[in-house]
């Protein structure tokens, strides 16, 4: 059926460069961002002539000073390095962890005859359910949010390690060989080379899922942290200033995801 | 000490971690001279992959013995350098880069690594190229790299892979010439995997041809110029019957090679 509609259609060359044509990603930067600036007036006007019930979404100027609020006060400050020192060591320790494994399962088959059932059998279990888990094992304090972020950033990490690793040519693990590259060499100076584009990308899904384990664990419990000022201000009623750090903590993931990308693409220059 | 080569009933058996066991190489028996040039020519899947891998110790000779230069062959080594039809460049590494590769796993002496790698990139006419990355170059420039990379470290013995299968006609050709050139520079003992008759004709003093699966050398065929120079060899009456011979001789076995694929 879709058979005879795909070969009865006519192309359509001329549709698709209109289409193209409309597109609005444009070098410019103010252009490129041009929805998200629609998106804050629309924030900023629909509380104020009651589309939306301002009690439940205050207006942007008023998250805004909220968030100056929260900036003055130190609350923001002292929650956010909390949160880093949370999020830092969660994902260094994944990182850590994860690449070796991940790198001496692909190249030596008993590694990956005992890891890989484990990896496995943990890959589709939800993230967030390891956090009370941990909290049961680790208590309340920064050690069970930094385990439930590190474990639930290991997986993505070992397998894009795994992956990457498995996938190295054999052409240049042989050319290293004969030009007198031992075992040794040819982990660090062949297969992890070629590995790394693949350990960058999971690495970057890794800074993703970091970000939302981060902020669950501290809703979850905790006395500190930006996850925790957000139940925090949302529990004492305080809706301008919950905003402002869910805002605060979105820009944070966005920029952390720019900044990597950034550097991905600086440290992958040869792939051009 | 010699680099001469020898196979002896060399056979070889593919295990597949699903599937049965193929046998891929059948009691080959064969001698390269010191400083010759052997083509190993035959269809697709005949083996002629494998009994260079084997050579290059990349593979774990079961059946039958390899030596080189008197020495059993146990692993690979950089007495024999070795030459992929896919150039198998390190990507992440400049054309530099890739051709000081062997040089630092030889300990040489900085200067004389930097001196050695110019010299070899000079030699391959890449020149200007030193900084670029492999994928910013042609399958001929790649090619060219990866010769340099292996001559660096002066292998008595060069392996090759069908190295100029993956390049254009014209390039193919001029790399021939230059191939032919650089071995008249740097003389060694050549084994040459291809499935181009002309090719094998052009560049080897002997073309070993195979047999479909399991590979067994049919007939081992003299292509030397009987006039010694191999600079209008392509144009004589000479190379002409050489190339119709063998070819005549690998057209069975490719019949035969692509039947059991079909």
């Amino acid at each position: 059926m879709s058979n005879d509609v795909a070969s009865v259609a006519p192309p359509a060359p001329q549709a698709e460069r209109r289409v193209a044509k409309l597109r609005l990603n444009s070098d410019n930067f103010v252009i490129r961002y041009l929805p998200l600036v629609l998106l804050a007036i629309l924030w900023e006007i629909a509380p104020r002539v009651h589309i939306v019930d301002p009690s439940e979404l205050p207006p942007l100027s008023a998250v805004a000073k909220a968030w100056v609020g929260l900036l003055m006060d130190g609350d923001l400050w002292t929650n956010g390095t909390s949160s880093f020192f949370n999020w830092f060591f969660g994902l260094g320790g994944a990182i850590i962890i994860g690449v070796p494994l991940g790198v001496t399962m692909a190249r030596f088959a008993v590694v990956e005859d005992i890891a890989s059932p484990v990896v496995k059998a943990l890959y589709p279990m939800p993230k967030s359910a390891l956090i009370p888990v941990m909290i049961l094992w680790l208590g309340l304090g920064a050690g069970s949010k930094i385990a439930s972020i590190g474990m639930s950033c290991l997986l993505p990490v070992i397998l894009s390690a795994y992956n990457g690793a498995r996938g190295v040519d054999h052409t240049l693990i042989w050319s290293a060989r004969s030009c007198g590259a031992n075992e040794r060499d040819v982990l660090w100076e062949v297969v992890l080379p070629s590995a790394l584009p693949e350990i960058l990308a999971g690495i970057r899904n890794a800074v993703a899922i970091s970000f939302i384990v981060l902020v669950a664990s501290e809703l979850l419990v905790g006395q500190r942290g930006l996850g925790y000022l957000i139940s925090f201000l949302g529990e004492g009623g305080v809706y301008d200033a919950m905003f402002a750090v869910v805002v605060t903590v979105s820009a944070l993931g966005f920029f952390a995801d720019r900044a990597y990308l950034y550097f991905m693409r600086r440290t992958l220059v040869w792939r051009e | 000490m010699g680099a001469g080569i020898s196979f002896g009933q060399v056979s070889h058996t593919y295990r597949p971690p699903r599937g049965r066991p193929v046998l891929a190489l059948d009691g080959v028996s064969l001698d390269v001279g010191e400083r010759e040039f052997v083509a190993l020519l035959g269809p697709s899947g005949c083996g002629k992959s494998t009994l260079l891998y084997l050579l290059g110790g990349f593979l774990p000779c079961e059946a039958g013995s390899i030596s080189v230069g008197g020495h059993p062959v146990t692993g690979p080594g950089p007495d024999r350098g070795v030459v992929f039809q896919n150039f198998a460049l390190f990507p992440w590494k400049t054309v530099r880069q890739n051709v000081l590769y062997g040089l630092e796993k030889q300990r040489l002496p900085k200067a004389e690594r930097e001196k050695r790698a110019q010299e070899l990139i000079d030699l391959v006419h890449l020149s200007g190229f030193e900084d670029s990355y492999p994928s910013q170059l042609s399958g001929g420039m790649k090619q060219r790299v990866a010769i340099a990379r292996t001559l660096a470290i002066d292998p008595q013995t060069l392996l090759m892979d069908e190295p100029f299968g993956a390049l254009d006609a014209q390039t193919r050709t001029l790399m021939h010439e230059e191939l032919l050139a650089i071995m008249r520079r740097t003389p060694k003992t050549v084994v040459f995997v291809t499935h181009d008759v002309r090719e094998a004709v052009y560049l080897a003093d002997r073309v070993a041809v195979m047999t479909a699966r399991p590979g067994r050398v049919k007939e081992i065929v003299d292509t030397h110029p009987s006039n010694g120079s191999r600079a209008d060899f392509i144009h004589t009456r000479e190379y002409t019957d050489k190339v119709d011979y063998l070819w005549n001789l690998v057209r069975d076995e490719a019949i035969r090679a692509q039947e059991e694929r079909d």
